[in-house]
């Protein structure tokens, strides 16, 4: 060890010869070679710095005023309650029928995104000729341009009085159209995010699956989604946490009903729905029923936390790495 | 046709869109031997090697024309399945690519693709007993195939490609990418895999063509960039006393 640091100088070049090479350059024009290597790395930086620091910031207010809700009702009370109605007596603060009401909606849109969104990008990465594909992407991508309050009349005009047509059951406002349109609504975040993980899977992994004599479904299945999994699932936790966030479309169509139900023919209340709703109405700033949507919000933000970290752990549990 | 060929090719064209890639090449290839292609770069003899199992099929705008019989059969008729074609015609990469599974499903994938109905265990340990790749994995089949080395890696894509027990293995220069102790192993097994299978490798390495091939096919480009069929012979000829001149120029490395 000793011996190490005793031959570790003969190894550093000399310091003057180190001046000597950097001196070939104008002492001036050195200066402003390392001023502007610190400024643009600090104007990077604080671009980098606005977005976390908003997250804190917003984590910070959810907390403080989450604070003024959790000091007077139970944290259990609240996640356990199966009643809603915080503006209502007799008040009850349980949360549990905002959390089945937008699970149902959220499954609901799963349900049609992920295995719609997937196809489509296995079939625009692997199956469409690549004209058919620079058509293609970009109608998929303007689906995704749609303002959501547009969805949300589509849902609640089109798509309720055509699935009425059906379903004898079906309320004006209901779980199922709202889910429906929703899922429709995210297609292009799964699909466009899919294919991009998918066309960069390297071209001599499916060489190798074709020499095999592997059919262009397998090579599909069982070689390019294995290998572009993890952004796959990325692309699922994108398209989920926007589906647990959206807000419009399930005010619009979705209903005002806090309701503990997973029968999604009846009206429901999301709890976006529900911080949409409370925020516009007449709840004082500061006053006890204004300090419930905070409360929802932090709940809100638990959760898709908690699908992030999900989604981390899977990706990371049965990604291929290429 | 005589019976000992496997593989006869006649008028063969290839083109990436308007561009003729391979002009006119006949050859026929030959039963449990070894066939070297060599030639300069771009005369167009890895594309024609892929016109030999259908893979120039996967590549947008490629088209050919001619026969390409197989046991008699033209592999491009339109009754032909493609997949049937690269089961028994399999390929090896000049890049490995093994797929980013386990050593043991790289090897079990080709058999699960073709329907295999046996014992997947002793399959997997023959192929790679055969790819002489046995000793050095047996006892971490579950690790990842990227945790080999590059001629480890080649070796299991031989494996491979061995496990669906095709007729023709084809080769572009499947060591190209590796050192020369690990080319070395991919020679000695390209020798030895010829008592049981046909070989067609493509190399840039004529001494390597030497050493491994019964037969070489030499390709030239001509003016208008499109690759030709020189001549092919005997090894031994080609490289002793070959019949074109070109073909003596470019053995003797007076260009390449």
């Amino acid at each position: 060890m000793d011996g190490a640091i005793d031959d570790a100088p003969h190894e550093i070049p000399p310091k003057e010869t180190i001046t000597e090479v950097s001196g070939l350059m104008d002492p001036k024009k050195k200066l402003w070679v390392k001023l502007e290597g610190s400024i643009v790395r600090w104007l990077f930086m604080s671009c980098a710095l606005v977005s976390i620091l908003t997250t804190v910031g917003i984590l910070i207010i959810l907390l403080y005023q989450g604070y003024g809700f959790f000091k007077e009702i139970n944290l259990w009370e609240f996640l356990t309650g199966t009643r809603w109605t915080p503006i209502l007596k007799p008040r009850s603060y349980g949360v549990l029928p905002l959390v089945s009401g937008t699970l149902i909606v959220t499954v609901i849109a799963a349900s049609v995104a992920l295995p719609v969104g997937l196809m489509t990008a296995i079939f625009l990465s692997e199956y469409a000729a690549d004209r058919v594909r620079r058509v293609i992407k970009p109608i998929l991508e303007i689906l995704a341009g749609i303002p959501t309050v547009v969805y949300g009349y589509f849902a609640l005009t089109f798509v309720t009085p055509l699935l009425q047509n059906v379903l004898d059951d079906l309320l004006i406002f209901n779980a199922l159209s709202a889910g429906l349109v929703m899922g429709i609504m995210i297609i292009p975040m799964v699909s466009s995010l899919s294919e991009d993980a998918m066309i960069s899977v390297p071209r001599n992994l499916r060489e190798a699956a074709y020499a095999l004599g592997a059919t262009r479904y397998e090579v599909s299945l069982r070689v390019v989604v294995p290998a572009a999994l993890s952004g796959i699932i990325a692309s699922f936790i994108i398209a989920l946490s926007r589906a647990i966030g959206e807000t419009m479309l399930v005010t619009i169509a979705a209903g005002a009903t806090p309701k503990m139900t997973l029968n999604p023919l009846e009206s429901v209340q999301t709890m976006t729905a529900f911080i949409a709703q409370t925020s516009m109405g007449e709840q004082a700033v500061g006053s006890f029923e204004y300090n419930t949507i905070f409360a929802v919000g932090l709940l809100l933000f638990c959760m898709t936390l908690l699908m992030n970290l999900l989604g981390f752990w899977i990706v990371r549990r049965f990604r291929e790495a290429y | 046709m005589a019976d000992s060929t496997v593989i006869s090719v006649k008028g063969l064209n290839v083109y990436y869109e308007d561009f003729q890639a391979v002009k006119d090449v006949d050859m026929e290839i030959k039963r449990e031997s070894v066939t070297a292609l060599i030639g300069p770069s771009g005369c167009g003899k890895s594309t024609y090697l892929r016109c030999l199992n259908r893979m120039n099929d996967l590549i947008m705008g490629a088209s050919i024309q001619g026969e390409v019989l197989f046991e008699n059969r033209n592999i491009y008729d339109s009754n032909v399945d493609a997949t049937e074609i690269r089961s028994r015609i399999g390929m090896v990469f000049q890049k490995p690519n093994p797929f980013p599974k386990s050593i043991y499903q790289n090897i079990a994938f080709g058999l699960k693709v073709n329907g295999f109905s046996g014992d997947m265990e002793e399959a997997v340990e023959k192929s790679l007993k055969q790819a002489a790749l046995w000793d050095e994995v047996k006892d971490r089949l579950n690790d990842s195939a990227f945790t080999l080395s590059g001629g480890q890696q080649q070796r299991l894509c031989i494996a491979r490609a061995l496990a669906v027990e095709p007729e023709v293995i084809l080769m572009d220069e499947p060591a190209s990418a590796l050192d020369p102790i690990a080319t070395l192993a991919i020679e000695d097994l390209v020798r030895e895999l010829k008592t049981d299978y046909t070989i067609v490798i493509v190399t840039h390495n004529m001494q390597q063509a030497a050493r491994v091939s019964d037969e070489t096919a030499f390709f030239m480009v001509g003016e208008d960039r499109s690759g030709y069929l020189v001549e092919q012979d005997d090894t031994q000829k080609i490289f002793t006393n070959p019949t074109h001149q070109r073909t003596e120029e470019y053995i003797t490395g007076r260009f390449s």
